[in-house]
């Protein structure tokens, strides 16, 4: 154990910071999850990628440097520390690019993943439908083979398609073997959203924005090309990369440690102030720290493992769940130093409307406390 | 930066966790309950041979020179077996303090198992006071070394754990420990009850699991229900999320860093939290049968309510955290 930085660690963050403080856009932003601010993050994340910073544990030849995880979470806690937003090609280079490069052939890998870094090509998902929320594997949406013309046609509907107006493509799973039982007969898909019989409708979501979408798609033309993983071979595919999105990438410390500084820094002026009226609260505020804390120290012990050759098993359930309610916890404590003008808007208002998502999207913590309890624990499904 | 452990640390916790596994069963704890010396005078001996009761001793007193890095996986062993006696009052607290006062003599016994150390805070709350060969006390800002010969008071305190041996004492004489650090004796023993916090509370998520598989309602296995799993999903999640800020704080004290009182008390508060939660799960989801006297469950269980208290309850610590992360208050 060797819980100190070692001296190119140091270095890579000391760089980060640096290229950060040089060339962050003024802050804040408007939100990416409307149309204005969509164009704001995209440039934003293009001069990201021109600086060589949008994907950096990425191999060079698709856009990144080489980083190693540990110089990954350095950059993520730059980055927040910045005071930078969430990035709007995070779907892509977080969820599915784990996939890609799990998955993809060479070609696929050449073509789709330099587009992404570089924010030419905007990737949301596709997994939720009308009727499959939790019950991904009770999708309807079909794909049919078209032997002649080298590919397969999609029809059926997707929903809560985050940032799904903005959005270039989708990828996303559809029933290729109507036959199969439930867990077979899905492949996974990449879809071009400006093709042919594909609608998107926007959906505003709780907070107001524009965020969400629904995905229409009646006899869309995919080349075989935009197969990922083998046909029928979707549902193991598709796993790979809701354990990115619930484990390690998506949510990493970094972004939490900067919540809980603006926190502390909300607590001190509010303190200081004489507007602290309630003692408990400044308990509740160190108790954020410590989740937050907690959070960083159980990602490290995780790298730890995933740096010597270790996979990430059933226990990025445990972050997931973690992570969704910190969130809450942190911003409802913020809330709580504003009272009683907490409900008039502002970024911690916003905050928490979108951290009351966090239980609800990447499969809800019901599913995740299932996980833990029947492949962590290994009690009885049914 | 690497955060993971030896693989020499991880044989000897597995070693200590082969030996408790065979001689310190529900029997043995519970036959500290009921009478006779409040430790396993065999059990200590085997604990002083693998090298444990002088791990923070140095080489040249019989010790193994070893840090609290190689310390704490084995403390988690012995919450996990609910060892009896006063483990962490020797091993963690009191050898590393004598030995640090050059007690060579002391340090050599108490390595070798030849004499028992206890630790305490506050007179009027000793462990094992009548047991121990030496006390050592807290007093003012230093630590007083008492013998049993200076003892004038020993009046026995009946606590919920009886497995424990807690007095309230006074002395005439002693001495106090020349250069004691009182702060780095009390850090020791906070992340000492913390690690053991940890493995009671993965024994007791083990043994609920195994219950829950096991135990059959309505014709199926109660662990199959979502209400059963979602308790134990609960109290894994704590656990998990207090073993790294745990074996952080063993990082901090054995490297003597500036931030070791605020990482210990960061420890203690979640392995407390962790712990109190998971006892009460493991009380649930065994119903009925886990009320009982009979039933070991609630030997774990009360160990659990005395270490969550002990050096420091989860609300002192947290409010140490924010002393250090806030600042003082305006």
């Amino acid at each position: 154990m060797d819980l100190t930085e070692t001296a190119d660690e140091r270095a890579f963050r000391a760089e980060a910071r640096a290229w950060l403080e040089a060339n962050k856009p003024e802050l804040p932003m408007p939100p990416g999850d409307t149309a204005e601010g969509f164009g704001a993050h995209r440039e934003w994340e293009r001069r990201l990628f021109d600086g060589g910073w949008a994907a950096v544990s990425w191999p060079r030849e698709y856009g990144g440097r080489d980083a190693s995880l540990w110089e990954w979470l350095i950059f993520e806690e730059e980055y927040y520390a910045a005071g930078l937003p969430q990035r709007v090609a995070q779907n892509g280079i977080f969820l599915l690019a784990p996939t890609v490069f799990e998955f993809g052939t060479p070609e696929q890998k050449d073509r789709i993943l330099p587009r992404m870094a570089a924010v030419e090509d905007l990737w949301c998902q596709g997994w939720s439908e009308p009727d499959a929320g939790s019950d991904l594997a009770g999708i309807k949406s079909r794909a049919v083979r078209d032997g002649a013309a080298g590919g397969w046609r999609l029809t059926g509907q997707k929903t809560w398609t985050t940032r799904g107006a903005f959005c270039t493509h989708l990828f996303g799973l559809f029933r290729t073997d109507p036959e199969a039982e439930r867990h077979r007969g899905m492949t996974y898909f990449l879809v071009d959203l400006r093709a042919p019989g594909v609608t998107v409708r926007p959906v505003d979501k709780l907070d107001g924005d524009a965020g969400f979408a629904e995905v229409f798609l009646e006899d869309v033309f995919v080349p075989d090309a935009d197969v990922l993983g083998g046909v029928d071979q979707g549902w193991s595919v598709a796993m790979a990369t809701t354990g990115s999105e619930r484990g390690l990438t998506l949510r990493s410390p970094g972004r939490f440690a900067a919540v809980v500084q603006r926190l502390i820094d909300l607590y001190r002026r509010r303190d200081s102030a004489g507007l602290v009226s309630d003692a408990a609260l400044r308990a509740e505020v160190a108790r954020c720290w410590m989740e937050a804390e907690a959070y960083r120290l159980a990602t490290e012990m995780t790298v730890t493992r995933l740096a010597r050759g270790e996979r990430m098993g059933p226990e990025s359930s445990l972050n997931k769940i973690f992570w969704s309610e910190m969130d809450i916890h942190l911003h409802e404590t913020a809330l709580g130093l504003l009272a009683p003008d907490a409900d008039l808007e502002g970024a911690w208002l916003r905050g928490y409307q979108f951290s009351l998502a966090g239980p609800i999207y990447a499969g809800t913590n019901e599913i995740q406390r299932n996980v833990i309890a029947e492949r962590l624990l290994g009690l009885p499904r049914r | 930066m690497d955060f993971a452990f030896t693989d020499d640390q991880l044989a000897f916790r597995d070693a200590v966790r082969d030996l408790l596994g065979d001689a310190c069963g529900p029997a043995a704890v519970r036959a500290s309950w009921e009478g006779g010396p409040g430790y396993d005078p065999k059990l200590w001996a085997g604990l002083a041979e693998m090298g444990v009761l002088g791990i923070l001793a140095p080489e040249g007193s019989g010790g193994l020179g070893l840090t609290e890095l190689d310390l704490v996986l084995l403390l988690e062993e012995t919450g996990r077996a609910a060892l009896p006696g006063p483990v962490v009052e020797h091993v963690a607290v009191a050898v590393p303090l004598l030995a640090a006062a050059g007690g060579h003599d002391l340090v050599a016994r108490a390595a070798a198992g030849e004499i028992v150390l206890t630790f305490a805070d506050r007179a009027d709350r000793v462990g094992w006071a009548a047991e121990a060969d030496v006390l050592l006390v807290a007093d003012g800002p230093g630590v007083r070394l008492v013998l049993p010969t200076d003892l004038t008071v020993v009046h026995a305190l009946e606590c919920v754990d009886r497995s424990r041996r807690d007095a309230a004492v006074g002395w005439a004489g002693g001495e106090l420990v020349d250069g004691a650090d009182l702060a780095l004796a009390l850090d020791r023993a906070a992340l000492g009850a913390a690690a053991q916090l940890c493995g009671l509370a993965a024994h007791l998520i083990d043994v609920t699991v195994e219950y829950a598989k096991a135990r059959r309602q309505f014709g199926v296995p109660i662990g199959s229900y979502q209400a059963v799993k979602h308790h134990l999903a609960d109290a894994v999640l704590r656990l998990e999320h207090a073993r790294p800020p745990v074996y952080r704080a063993a990082w901090s004290v054995a490297r003597g860093l500036p931030s070791r009182g605020r990482d210990v008390s960061m420890a203690k508060a979640l392995a407390g939290d962790a712990a109190a939660l998971a006892a009460r799960v493991a009380l649930q989801c065994h119903g009925a049968i886990g009320y009982t006297w009979e039933y070991d469950l609630h030997l774990w269980m009360k160990r659990v309510w005395v270490l969550d208290r002990a050096w420091g309850d989860a609300a002192h610590h947290t409010a140490l955290v924010a002393d250090a992360v806030l600042g003082p208050r305006a």
